[in-house]
């Protein structure tokens, strides 16, 4: 099925997206671009790729129907527990996806970016049970906020890399990725979200998409509907809104609605609201909305939550907005802490503060009764109890 | 005929090329350090547009350009700062800037102000080929400027050919697989490579860059290219030395 939502053959989605990399990073690339569809769709890979979800993630996640959170909102709330994958998030999803990639491609090296930890925890994971060697680019303030994903990465055998330049979090980590993989070729740069040149925004989707098709049939079995009426996920580069919209893309008649994170307030300086905030142009290889000043120079985002303040996001989404497929709303600091409290309270569930923005929208929507709604639990908050407990007071 | 082509249709062998970062040490040291670099007879300059999130450049270049924006620079001002010399130099400028930083002033706007400086060639580094076949190619061609494109010991032949058929002021040889600034000797591999594309017999004339830094790399460099282009080293240079002592950089370079 070709939707409109997949990118053209130089890696579009409409105006969005292409591969706007230096001459150095050409070859890397087109070894990917060349291989990736084939490799994906190939048996053998799906097999892999299957299998290992099953029984070393634990997939499929439940789709929960959260009763009492439901019964508040007045509306009949599922919860896609993606929180209970190994790892902890989503992001393994795409890790274990992009490993047998790499392995195919013959690479024994992996690099990898990480912003709050998760995928470098979900990257340091793989490269363990694959036995690859595994480097790990980290914001040096995001190894501050974020310490025992750090020591989660180091337990596993990786190597945690300082990003020192810039606004030292998400966005530079990713520059210096990238940095590192112009500099040695041989290696395979294993990217988190749907960002970065083509292919990898349409890669990470496609290894995300397990979330929408996995949703499909479960709202079948709970509800006899494939379909829910709402889906909610929170997006800072994209991948598990990506994820979880995918499969229902197509499907004019599903609400979607995209969460950034507002920081201190969208128009307080302090957010990380790119759909709000930013404008046209390219971050790390890719035509893009993202936040820079009046001479294209990107703007430092801020979130509490360090997955979510990159100063992008992926193309797709950015096409998404632009088309309004996607409703694209914002949630601050302080109304994801409440949410976050909120869930943990009423379903005994901890959500990661990146999720947390997700569920922080509720209040703000008004639902009719029989409103199926599906809320995208993307990672679990162990690795932001500090935040919490700092919290708990206020 | 572009500025570049012409400089080297007259002088093909040893040509010198400095790369520094505009508005760094200090705001206004970008038009002295052209003053100073044309007296010294380098052959022609690369004007760094400073960026934010430079992907190509190692960490001299990130940092100098980190400080010029902290010391205010931005397009407008280096473009006042460049036309206030136009009818003055002599040496021939070339800019250098990231893809981002053109698309948010105006591709036009940006072309034009490029143009009322005197100046004719740009290189943007991750500005790739296709993009230039699309788009960039007919706009750069309605102002007269030509983009410099960049080759690496991976780019495929079939890709430099199209480079050199595209190329109307000089191709850039990328010396080895690394950001700029990258350090040490030359290596066999790289001269290997460098043979290997000097027996493609290229139209282009070509200019080597990225780790080169001193008097031997710059002559080694220069038996297998027209010239090259000193960058990461200078700017270092620069911040310890100042403004005043670029001649004695020129003349260690050329001795």
């Amino acid at each position: 099925m070709k939707s409109k939502y997949q990118p053209n053959k130089d890696g579009y989605f409409g105006q969005f997206g292409g591969a706007f990399i230096p001459e150095l990073l050409y070859p890397n690339v087109k070894e990917i671009e060349d291989n990736y569809i084939q490799i994906i769709e190939s048996e053998e890979f799906q097999n892999e790729y299957k299998n290992l979800l099953k029984d070393y993630v634990g997939r499929p996640s439940p789709l929960y129907y959260a009763k009492r959170l439901s019964e508040k909102y007045q509306a009949h709330i599922y919860l896609k527990r993606e929180d209970l994958n190994h790892t902890g998030a989503h992001k393994v999803n795409n890790t274990i996806g992009q490993i047998l990639i790499a392995k195919k491609l013959g690479k024994t090296q992996i690099i990898a970016e990480t912003g709050a930890g998760q995928h470098g925890v979900a990257t340091a994971t793989v490269c363990a049970l694959m036995g690859l060697d595994c480097t790990v680019f980290m914001g040096e303030k995001d190894i501050e906020r974020q310490a025992p994903n750090v020591a989660r990465m180091k337990m596993l055998g990786a190597k945690v890399v300082a990003a020192t330049s810039g606004s030292k979090t998400l966005k530079d980590a990713t520059n210096e990725a990238i940095r590192y993989w112009i500099q040695n070729p041989h290696t395979f740069y294993l990217i988190g979200s749907v960002v970065g040149p083509h292919p990898h925004p349409d890669m990470v989707a496609r290894l995300q998409a397990v979330i929408s098709e996995e949703m499909k049939w479960q709202l079948k079995e709970k509800t006899g509907k494939e379909n829910p009426d709402t889906i909610i996920a929170c997006v800072g580069g994209g991948s598990n809104a990506a994820g979880a919209f995918y499969h229902y893309l197509d499907d004019e008649d599903v609400g979607l609605i995209a969460v950034e994170a507002a920081g201190l307030g969208v128009k307080s300086g302090k957010s990380a609201a790119t759909s709000q905030l930013g404008e046209v142009g390219i971050i790390h290889g890719s035509k893009t909305i993202l936040m820079q000043d009046k001479y294209g120079q990107i703007v430092e985002p801020y979130s509490i939550s360090a997955g979510l303040d990159y100063p992008g996001v992926g193309p797709l989404h950015a096409f998404l907005h632009e088309t309004k497929r996607v409703q694209f709303m914002s949630a601050t600091d302080r109304e994801a802490l409440v949410a976050a409290y909120e869930l943990t309270k009423t379903e005994g569930i901890i959500p990661a503060l990146e999720t947390a923005h997700a569920l922080a929208i509720l209040p703000k929507l008004s639902f009719s009764k029989d409103q199926v709604v599906v809320i995208n639990l993307s990672g679990r908050g162990d690795k932001d109890l500090e935040t919490y407990i700092k919290h708990l007071e206020d | 005929m572009n500025s570049i082509k012409e400089l080297l249709e007259k002088k093909a062998a040893n040509v010198l090329s400095i790369y520094f970062t505009a508005g760094f040490p200090q705001l206004n040291d970008t038009v002295p350090i052209i003053q100073e670099l044309s007296k010294s007879s380098a052959d022609f300059i690369e004007v760094g547009l400073p960026y934010s999130d430079p992907l190509a450049d190692g960490t001299t270049v990130q940092n100098s350009s980190q400080q010029a924006l902290q010391n205010g620079i931005n397009l407008d001002v280096v473009f006042d700062q460049l036309i206030e010399i136009k009818e003055t130099n002599s040496t021939p400028l070339v800019l250098m800037g990231y893809l981002n930083q053109l698309i948010k002033y105006g591709e036009e706007k940006f072309c034009q102000r490029v143009v009322d400086c005197g100046i004719d060639t740009v290189i943007i580094p991750d500005l790739p080929m296709v993009e230039y076949e699309n788009h960039y190619q007919a706009l750069f061609a309605k102002y007269g400027i030509s983009n410099v494109f960049l080759i690496t010991p991976l780019t495929s032949e079939e890709r430099i050919r199209k480079i050199d058929a595209y190329s109307k002021s000089f191709i850039y040889m990328v010396a080895s697989s690394s950001i700029t600034g990258a350090k040490g000797e030359i290596s066999q591999d790289q001269i290997d490579y460098f043979e290997r594309i000097k027996s493609m017999n290229l139209q282009s004339k070509l200019i080597i860059g990225f780790g080169i830094s001193n008097h031997t790399t710059f002559s080694k460099a220069c038996k297998y290219a027209n010239g090259a282009i000193i960058g990461s080293a200078f700017i270092k240079f620069l911040e310890k030395n100042g403004v005043q002592a670029i001649p004695g950089f020129i003349k260690e370079i050329k001795q």
